[in-house]
């Protein structure tokens, strides 16, 4: 499979295509349940809204963090490799939103072992209100012939 | 929700010796209860509609990663317990220094404020992973917007059964009690 972006293909200030999902309460509790969080204020309308106080159950931040993945490959291809990613979270994602992630390129470097990495600002919002703050950091190809994934030990600082 | 803004820091007092002492200390070593397994891995690229073919494709897999891996981002995961298993009266908690701190400090209400991952060797179906907790920091009383409380960092580092690491993550709580 050919390499489809290398790290001399990004610059600062390039922007991510939008990914736009209209969450259910199906991607709710799906999301919840492969992630194995039982807590029911990820599948129980009642227990969120009575005992949490939420409009309705919400994705769980597991979930979220594999939706930020999926954006990021997304845009990578599969020789991308996540090294980091840090969150913050300021709000909840309830079924009957239509959520928005959104990424812009902050740095573009290689590191001492010759590593490509690019960190993107990755936000979720619903109708322009951020609810998640995601920071990634991950490595891309440098050349065609080059792949983060077979850096082990030493050669992999994330 | 956020409970770092602008925190104000109270009259510090110096950290309790019995929890100076836990910082930097490996506590509750745990193994995985359950070897990793393709199906959770389908699982979850199903509940984001992630096609990365390294999760669906033998052959890409074998050419760019060496074999199948999970999505880095199920790290924890193969932690959560089973909702039920045979003879456990008690539910099992996740990240109990977290609930250690509070209840140390008489905290009763607590955030999650930061969490950070970061990915080392990748997971493949079959690993059988461990871990443990490291508390790292522990903050002097600090007043926010929630409440007087304490920050705190704790990480938690994941091996695999050649016991490489294979990701830390790493969690900012806020202990705190209401202002009455």
């Amino acid at each position: 499979m050919s390499v489809a972006l290398t790290i001399d293909q990004v610059e600062v200030g390039d922007t991510l295509p939008t990914l736009r999902y209209d969450v259910t309460a199906t991607t709710v509790v799906l999301g919840a349940l492969a992630a194995r969080d039982w807590r029911p204020m990820h599948h129980d309308h009642d227990f969120a809204v009575n005992r949490n106080g939420t409009r309705d159950i919400f994705l769980n931040t597991p979930n979220q963090a594999a939706w930020f993945e999926r954006y990021v490959t997304d845009w990578t291809g599969p020789y991308g490799r996540l090294g980091r990613m840090t969150f913050r979270m300021k709000g909840s994602v309830f079924p009957g939103d239509t959520m928005a992630i959104e990424a812009v390129v902050k740095d573009v470097s290689r590191d001492a072992t010759g590593c490509g990495w690019v960190e993107l600002l990755v936000s979720l919002t619903v109708d322009g209100d951020v609810k998640t703050d995601c920071t990634a950091r991950v490595a891309l190809p440098v050349s065609p012939d080059d792949n983060p994934w077979r850096r082990h030990g030493d050669q992999w600082l994330p | 929700m956020t409970a770092t803004d602008e925190p104000t820091t109270e009259p510090a007092g110096d950290l309790p010796a019995d929890v100076a002492a836990l910082i930097g200390r490996v506590q509750y070593p745990e193994a995985g209860g359950f070897p990793v397994e393709q199906g959770y891995i389908w699982t979850s690229c199903a509940s984001v509609e992630n096609g990365n073919p390294l999760f669906w494709d033998e052959a890409v897999a074998a050419e760019v990663t060496g074999g199948p891996i999970a999505p880095p981002s199920m790290l924890s995961v193969w932690f959560r317990p089973h909702h039920w298993s045979p003879g456990r009266t008690e539910p099992a908690v996740p990240l109990q220094v977290h609930f250690d701190l509070k209840a140390r400090f008489g905290l009763p209400e607590a955030v999650m404020t930061d969490n950070t991952i970061v990915f080392h060797e990748p997971v493949r179906p079959g690993d059988t992973l461990r871990t443990h907790q490291v508390l790292r920091s522990v903050s002097p009383p600090k007043t926010t917007k929630l409440g007087t409380g304490r920050f705190w960092v704790i990480e938690v580092e994941y091996f695999n059964q050649r016991d490489e690491l294979v990701g830390v993550e790493s969690y900012t709580g806020f202990g705190y009690r209401r202002e009455s």
